[in-house]
């Protein structure tokens, strides 16, 4: 094992002042970028794409406004408003004119939007009609794709309207070999391309728009390089004044050339990170293994005595700081789905090294620590569990969870690793992994993963089994045969699979169309400047210019799919208490407990309909009557109580999370309904499909378009999210809910999988609290899970949070993938984050 | 050929809780054997009291407290959790009720728990003959011994029995030297919460060979619902838990003297 000095440094002074400073307002929407990005493609029409994104890459840089914000160390701001926001018209714009008016008020992640800012949109915003990739994604959907997302059996939202994002570059070899390196790269093998090549055409435009992607970096950092100089000179205070005359050093010297110092590295993977979300909108960019590539820096900094300790966690520190000023608006279905304001930025510590030896060393406490002092969402920290792991790593990962934030998210590389290699990733690269978004294993450098692709809903197809393909009156899916002809739970089950399976082909439809609109819209030269083997290949990372491709859909509502399945298996064919038919009447009519305005307004819509078939008007008050009645509905008492009974039954029946072998088997296959059809499937980059199970935050209002459950869940109500049990049902304790858990097969699910877990604050208290909780981690792993993660607070406080949002404004809570704060969360997310079980409370 | 009858050997118990982390090291899982001796008013678990198997109202719906179990069905539940006794060096605890009541089987859980490779662990009273507490030693890593006052009289006022034998069951248990003594002390406002009280139980643990450690168990109205839901009334009325403040005058008072390291909790 490495040495390392894991006592903690210092925190500045400086942090909380430049915290403050950045959320001092909310969220404000610019136009800048919208109005050069649109300037530049009006100028090089007829030009190939490629040509045409490196050269509106450079005309943003050059003149979008720049900004140093107080007292920072690392500059470099994509909006002047702190925490704001550009606009991204060449993938999608329809929507956010429409929610111009809403987005301020919405109650997921509300965004400042002035009259001024509306007006310059609109004057540039038709210029991508016709123009945008979700356009032109939509055109090659099959109808049956079309239909199939219009019944939400899934959405491919993410990509459909945004760039990709969802990667992890070579921030090493611009920290290492600067940005020069990466062109002298370029032209290398553009000096090698020979005219008779076949793609001479391509590769040669894509090689060019590298290098001169790369060089609007450099003259970028050089624009901050001179305000900061320009600042100095105006600057009173003697010891700002020689920040910033350092600051316009640095810049004058990274990103283009090697990181001379600590604060260099720091500096040149920053503007890497920043100007990567200023080529497109991608989220997820993550920087992964921050603690490997950033230490021979930190570490010659120390040995020369260049730089102090304390001085080394600043950077660091206000690295952290400069991670929440990026921020992303989205749609207002996606930002229920992504809720938090997150960009995903995970960056993981620990774990091996390339050769197989424990990784950590000073920085990866220091990383821990920083989390701790900037107490804030972004990076989403994450840590590499192995059987090696450094123990003090571990106590240390736990005091952060035990402050509340959610972080960090521990990784089992005892299973990642080999999940990996079984998708043909060699040993050494596996061990190398870092994770994107919210649990995604990647290859740092080396892959375009699609991680996060879709959100699949695996109740959908099982609602279509109950229904025979019909959904809100329309044909929504395949006939699996009428509900009441099953004579068998095997029965059952295979039409539950031919629902999941023609969905999941759907799904790769969906996702392989928005695919190819990225291909050829959308090539993001200086992205794939920075991946392997783009720039050897001349391959842009959109058309599969990187080392491994693959794109990973997650599916979610395992624990729903399992429960359900088990009272088909237990109540309808073992016991005989009900038949399927009676159990379909008792779903729809929500189990007797009353229908809500959801149910309501999709009646009023069916009946809406089938009156305009008739040619009939159909007015409002139509509409408000059906509404009406629906909600008022009185059902015959006996009916009612049949309903209610029924309920009970499946209420009392175990449920999945409580360690009870028969129905976590019953998890594990359904699992594999989805898991196991998906790497059959190619991708248009030459890659494979692999399975994720998590669900972001969309568990919350894909829910709210599913009816009533087999396993007793009401109509609309949330999902189980990941890979958890059905909130409030794991009723053994945290060991049990593992050991369910770990019963799936997590290998299978190499694109992640996700694992919430509430603890209460008793049971981490004290030294032995710690101890403790990395145990249960230890012992979760030791059975092959694969992700954990944890809420550390008790159900009064948010309770008081939610009644009191005012007393609670930094209270960060773990969502999904990503940590946010509280109050941000819209009611029904935040409810949902109440109702998970909270572990381990005093008998 | 081993004889591993034991595992055959039948009890009566009302709970099994797993990812128990405040009762002895590590991660634990207790098992909690039905039937006390004693009535301690503050009691936190009244369904232990009675060895009859009994109804209790929880959230509005009966539910059966006590249920017949073989030592090896015990241990299908305790082994589930073996991966993070591992990790944690925790294991098996006995609870209750007065676990000694059910010498037999107590003895075979713990022989069963030692099987496992796992720390074994007991909170009792010492309620029995020494000649019983003595079967049981071979078997056990750890006893939580409660002694919850010096004065006998006092003692049988507020638990329903005098406390002279359990007291002298802890010198022998100590000089046995067999298992590693730890001496807990619920403390109950009105009852033993002064600090002479606590000095006294302390300076008596001090006494006993081996103990280094007395732990002090704030008092906790948790226990008031379940008296609602067996339709009793709850002794201890509207009595508050002391405040942090006091509990640390007790604990200097335990330490104050002694060689003892004082906790507060479990």
């Amino acid at each position: 094992m490495r040495n390392f000095d894991s006592t903690p440094a210092a925190k500045s002074d400086r942090i909380d002042r430049m915290v403050k400073h950045l959320f001092h307002k909310m969220p404000e929407i610019e136009a800048a970028r919208a109005e050069l990005i649109t300037e530049s493609y009006k100028s090089s029409e007829g030009l190939p794409e490629t040509t045409r994104k490196a050269l509106a890459f450079d005309h943003i840089l050059k003149n979008l406004p720049i900004i140093i914000r107080p007292e920072e160390l690392i500059v470099g701001s994509t909006t002047i408003a702190p925490r704001g926001c550009q606009t991204y018209p060449e993938f999608s714009y329809e929507w956010l004119e429409a929610e111009f008016d809403t987005v301020a008020t919405r109650s997921a992640d509300p965004f400042y939007i002035s009259e001024e800012t509306k007006r310059r949109l609109r004057a540039v915003n038709p210029y991508w009609k016709g123009k945008t990739t979700s356009e032109l994604a939509r055109s090659y959907m099959a109808p049956e794709t079309i239909r199939a997302m219009d019944h939400n059996f899934f959405t491919p939202g993410n990509y459909y309207y945004n760039g990709v994002g969802h990667v992890n570059v070579h921030y090493d070899r611009v920290i290492n070999e600067g940005l020069r390196g990466i062109m002298a790269q370029a032209s290398n093998v553009l000096s090698r391309l020979t005219v008779c090549d076949p793609e001479y055409a391509t590769k040669r435009r894509f090689l060019e728009a590298v290098i001169i992607s790369c060089n609007a970096v450099i003259e970028y950092a050089r624009r901050y390089s001179r305000l900061a100089k320009d600042e100095a000179a105006k600057e009173s205070d003697p010891r700002r004044k020689a920040e910033l005359i350092k600051i316009s050093e640095v810049c004058a010297h990274v990103p283009e050339h090697p990181a001379r110092s600590f604060q260099e590295a720091c500096q040149a993977f920053w503007f890497v990170q920043q100007t990567m979300q200023i080529e497109s909108s991608g989220h997820s960019i993550s920087p992964g293994r921050f603690d490997q590539y950033m230490y021979p820096y930190y570490e010659k900094d120390i040995d020369n005595g260049v730089i102090t300790r304390d001085e080394a966690q600043e950077l660091i520190d206000c690295v952290w700081v400069k991670l929440n000023d990026l921020n992303k608006c989205r749609d207002a279905v996606s930002a229920e789905g992504f809720a938090g304001y997150s960009l995903f930025q995970n960056l993981i510590v620990g774990g091996q090294t390339p050769d197989g030896r424990d990784a950590t060393n000073d920085l990866s406490f220091m990383c821990l620590d920083a989390t701790k002092h900037v107490f804030l969402p972004q990076p989403s920290i994450s840590i590499r569990v192995w059987n090696g792991s450094a123990k003090e790593l571990l106590i240390r990962a736990a005091e952060v969870t035990r402050t509340g934030i959610g972080f960090p998210a521990y990784y089992n590389d005892e299973i990642i690793i080999p999940s990996m290699e079984n998708r043909g990733i060699p040993l050494s690269d596996a061990r190398n992994y870092c994770i994107i978004g919210c649990v995604e294993p990647h290859v740092p450098g080396k892959e375009d993963g699609w991680h996060d692709a879709a959100f699949f809903n695996m109740v959908r197809p099982l609602e279509m089994v109950f229904s025979n393909g019909m959904d809100k009156g329309e044909e929504a899916s395949i006939h699996t045969g009428n509900i009441e002809d099953f004579t068998s739970y095997e029965e059952f089950k295979a039409a539950y699979k031919k629902q999941m399976d023609y969905n999941i082909a759907l799904l790769v439809n969906a996702d392989n169309s928005i695919d190819r609109a990225h291909g050829e819209r959308s090539p993001l030269p200086f992205e794939s400047a920075l991946i392997d083997d783009c720039i050897e290949r001349g391959m842009p990372l959109q058309s599969g210019g990187a080392h491994y491709n693959f794109t990973g859909p997650q599916g979610f509502g395992i624990a729903n799919v399992a429960d359900s399945l088990y009272t088909v298996k237990k109540l309808v064919f073992e016991e005989k208490r009900f038949t399927l038919g009676e159990l379909a009447r008792a779903m729809q009519m929500n189990f007797g407990k009353g229908f809500d305005e959801i149910t309501a307004r999709e009646v009023a819509e069916q009946v809406a309909r089938s009156v305009a078939a008739t040619g009939e008007t159909v007015t409002d008050k139509l509409i408000s009557d059906t509404v009406k009645s629906v909600l008022g509905m009185e059902i015959d008492p006996a009916e009612k109580a049949r309903y209610e009974e029924i309920w009970q039954m499946i209420d009392d029946l175990p449920k999945y999370g409580n360690d009870v072998d028969e129905i976590d088997t019953i998890a594990r296959e359904a699992a594999h309904f989805y898991t196991r059809p998906l790497p059959n499937y190619r991708n248009p980059r030459g890659g494979i499909f692999q399975a994720g199970l998590y669900p972001v935050s969309a568990n919350v209002p894909l829910g709210a378009q599913t009816g009533a459950t087999p396993d007793g869940r009401l109509a609309h109500m949330p999902v189980a999210d990941g890979v958890s049990p059905t909130n409030g049902k794991d009723l053994h304790g945290p060991t049990a809910s593992c050991n369910s858990v770990a019963r799936l097969d997590h290998g299978d699910a190499s694109n992640g999988t996700l694992f919430n877990m509430k603890i209460h604050p008793t049971a981490m208290s004290g030294e032995k609290g710690l101890e403790d909780f990395v145990s249960l981690v230890r012992g979760f792993f030791d059975q092959k899970g694969m992700h954990m993660q944890f809420n550390v607070v008790d159900k009064e406080t948010l309770l008081d949070a939610q009644a009191h949002p005012e007393k609670y404004q930094g209270l960060v809570v773990r969502v999904a993938g990503y940590s946010a704060l509280f109050t941000t969360l819209s009611k029904s997310l935040q409810d949902d984050i109440i109702r998970r079980t909270a572990q381990g409370q005093f008998r | 050929m081993s004889d591993y009858s034991y595992l055959d050997v039948k009890g009566r118990i009302f709970d099994i809780q797993r990812y128990s982390i405040h009762d002895g090291i590590g991660i634990r899982t207790i098992v909690f054997l039905k039937g006390c001796a004693l009535r301690c008013r503050w009691c936190c678990n009244p369904e232990s009291q009675s060895y009859d198997i009994e109804t209790m109202m929880v959230n509005g719906r009966p539910r059966t407290y006590g249920e017949d179990i073989t030592v090896r069905e015990v241990m299908q539940t305790v082994r589930r959790d073996m991966p993070y006794y591992s990790r944690s060096d925790g294991g098996l605890t006995l609870s209750g009720g007065e676990s000694l009541l059910q010498p037999e089987f107590a003895e075979a859980l713990l022989h069963a728990g030692r099987d496992l490779g796992v720390n074994t662990a007991m909170e009792s009273m010492g309620f029995a003959d020494f000649s019983t507490i003595e079967r049981i030693l071979p078997y056990l890593d750890t006893y939580l011994m409660d002694i919850k006052h010096m004065d006998p009289m006092k003692h049988k006022e507020w638990c329903g029995r005098e406390n002279t034998r359990m007291v002298e069951n802890a010198m022998k248990i100590a000089r046995s030297g067999m298992t590693k003594l730890i001496i807990r002390v619920p403390v109950i406002p009105g009852f033993n919460d002064t600090e002479e009280e606590i000095a006294a139980i302390a300076r008596y643990a001090d006494s006993l060979p081996g103990v280094d450690e007395i732990d002090l168990l704030p008092y906790h109205n948790f226990g008031q619902g379940k008296y609602e839901g067996l339709g009793r009334p709850y002794p201890m009325g509207d009595a508050k838990s002391p405040t942090t403040e006091h509990m640390m005058r007790l604990k200097a008072a335990a330490e104050r003297g002694t060689d003892l390291y004082c906790q507060i909790g479990g």
